[in-house]
């Protein structure tokens, strides 16, 4: 066997694995949804090809609303993610040093390494109405009854934006770490005050972050299950939900895919926008 | 806003308790969790009936302890299985892959990298349900064709280990191969000139080096895998895993056991987490 072609026998063995990963479990799978997503059962195991699917999701307004909902409560989660986890991030990356910087950041990634049924029970805890915060208001006399603070919106958008933290903090603290504070001088010797500082230099710098801390908190919270059904109760109305109850509980496997594929395309289109804006790719953004 | 550029005595103030309060947001629901185990009382909320173990150790209903529920412990031993099916699977194809991405070239070779992303974008539910329509195809053929009914391409452990290493093996091969990026392939090539065979080399020095990053992979994919949630709800067969077996529970409502088992977990993957950043540090 000469050279070339035990070169090439063991590329095919690397590559083997690959492309059996990549195409039974994620090329396939998603080809596969699509074409059940565009047929409709006519009779007892009769399927025909048809857009019925997705007229039905265009037409009945619970699934269009449900959809709507869903995609901007997902947007909202992600701008509050932000907004609350940049300043920490940024006090992290740049006002501490040494091991108390350190304990802070690994501070941050605790509650991923705790499984996020742990979290949402703990946040079940403190909010339902026997719960330690309706507990607390009442002993301080600031409430003269039991107050049920879990199944509503805000609560959902309290436990959503606790889950996604930490996707947001680690990229924006590893992007902010890497600003030179020398820029950040400069910028207050050529007279600029904190606040144009913050958005002619800091923002900029920390621009990748950003964008790949808010795609994968967006994906993430779009595709979330158990916060919105745990922390919102029955009419909670989130899409991952309907999309179980179509297969599961309807077995209604036609309508049900075609709500996968409908979310499918609003996250890919999403994260799509989400990199064009910000001029990077996927590779950079995530690898 | 940096440290050598004086501010209001007031403004650090309010941004030191901004910071402190954002870590007590972080860090309560996990405490009351904790606290909430050792409540004697049927629920795991208020009024606090004092300290007991029971949730932990008592043999009877109605307060069943933790290490007394077959049905839990079976829970763990489920996601435990498939844990390690899912580790086995997704830090080998890792490996394979980092050394494929960084040491070949291929046509194709942008477009397979980005498609090895692609799961990292998918949300869980959807890969789920993907693969549970695709296995259902295959055996409805199987049976219609052949007669054959394969059992494990329905809801089963089988297809929630698939589940699950679908996407894990993205994470994998992004760690492995940021590790062998920066290994030094003359290395390699001493050892080779020194007379070991190619492979003799990879497996004497390159392995070794990457070792690090391996145990690293393998710890977070055993933890991906054994708190995931939303791809196994989709594929799950009649054995549940812990974390199916722990939502049914919570949505009943339960009793302070279950903040026992919260405890056990956080403990056990708190011990995890401390192992990696001891296995990273080494990296340095």
């Amino acid at each position: 066997m000469n050279m070339q072609t035990a070169s090439r026998l063991s590329l095919i063995l690397l590559l083997a694995p690959l492309v059996l990963w990549l195409l039974v479990l994620i090329i396939l799978p998603h080809v596969d949804m699509f074409l059940v997503s565009v047929h409709e059962k006519i009779a007892p195991r009769v399927y025909e090809y048809s857009t019925a699917n997705y007229a039905a999701f265009f037409t009945e307004p619970l699934y269009w609303n449900t959809f709507m909902r869903t995609a901007m409560m997902s947007i909202m989660a992600t701008a509050l993610t932000l907004v609350i986890g940049f300043p920490v991030s940024y006090y992290i990356a740049k006002m501490l040093r040494g091991r108390f910087k350190n304990f802070l950041f690994l501070l941050c990634l605790v509650p991923f390494w705790v499984s996020e049924l742990v979290r949402t029970f703990g946040w079940m805890i403190l909010l339902r109405e026997s719960g330690v915060i309706s507990g607390l208001l009442q002993s301080l006399g600031l409430a003269s009854q039991p107050i049920e603070m879990l199944y509503n919106d805000a609560t959902i958008m309290v436990g959503l934006v606790y889950t996604s933290m930490l996707f947001m903090v680690v990229p924006l603290v590893s992007t902010l770490d890497s600003l030179d504070d020398s820029l950040v001088e400069a910028g207050y010797d050529l007279g600029g005050n904190a606040f144009t500082v913050l958005r002619k230099i800091i923002i900029p710098h920390a621009m990748p972050g950003i964008v790949s801390g808010c795609i994968v908190v967006f994906m993430l919270t779009l595709g979330n299950y158990l916060t919105p059904v745990l922390l919102g109760g029955k009419d909670s109305m989130w899409f991952t939900q309907m999309i179980y109850t179509q297969f599961i509980t309807r077995f209604n496997w036609e309508l049900g895919a075609a709500f996968g594929f409908l979310l499918l395309a609003l996250s890919s289109l999403i994260v799509w926008s989400g990199l064009k804006l910000s001029r990077q790719t996927l590779t950079e953004a995530v690898g | 806003m940096i440290p050598s550029i004086p501010q209001p005595l007031s403004f650090r103030a309010a941004y030191g308790a901004y910071v402190a309060l954002f870590f007590v947001y972080l860090v309560m629901p996990l405490i009351v969790v904790a606290v909430f185990a050792f409540n004697d009382s049927m629920f795991p909320s208020l009024p606090w009936g004092g300290f007991t173990l029971d949730w932990f150790f008592n043999p009877t209903e109605p307060r069943l302890g933790l290490f007394h529920d077959r049905r839990l412990l079976s829970g763990i031993w489920t996601s435990f299985y498939i844990a390690c099916w899912v580790t086995v699977l997704s830090v080998s194809v890792g490996i394979n892959n980092a050394f494929l991405f960084e040491r070949r070239e291929f046509p194709l070779k942008n477009l397979c990298y980005m498609l090895m992303l692609l799961p990292l974008v998918i949300p869980g539910v959807i890969l789920g349900i993907s693969i549970l329509v695709f296995s259902s195809t295959i055996a409805n053929f199987l049976e219609t064709t052949i007669g054959l009914d394969l059992e494990f391409l329905r809801p089963s452990t089988f297809l929630v280990v698939m589940g699950q290493f679908s996407f894990i093996s993205t994470i994998t091969t992004l760690i492995i191969a940021a590790r062998l990026r920066k290994f030094d392939t003359d290395l390699e090539e001493a050892a080779q000139s020194l007379g070991a065979s190619k492979l003799a080399a990879i497996w004497t020095v390159t392995i070794p080096y990457l070792k690090p990053a391996i145990i690293g992979a393998a710890i977070v994919s055993f933890l991906m895998s054994f708190e995931n949630f939303n791809t196994t709800l989709m594929l799950v067969g009649s054995d549940q895993p812990l974390t199916i077996a722990m939502y049914s529970r919570l949505r009943e409502g339960s009793t302070p056991e279950l903040n026992a088992l919260s405890l056990l977990l956080m403990a056990v993957s708190g011990g995890l987490a401390l192992l990696s950043v001891f296995v990273q540090r080494d990296r340095n």
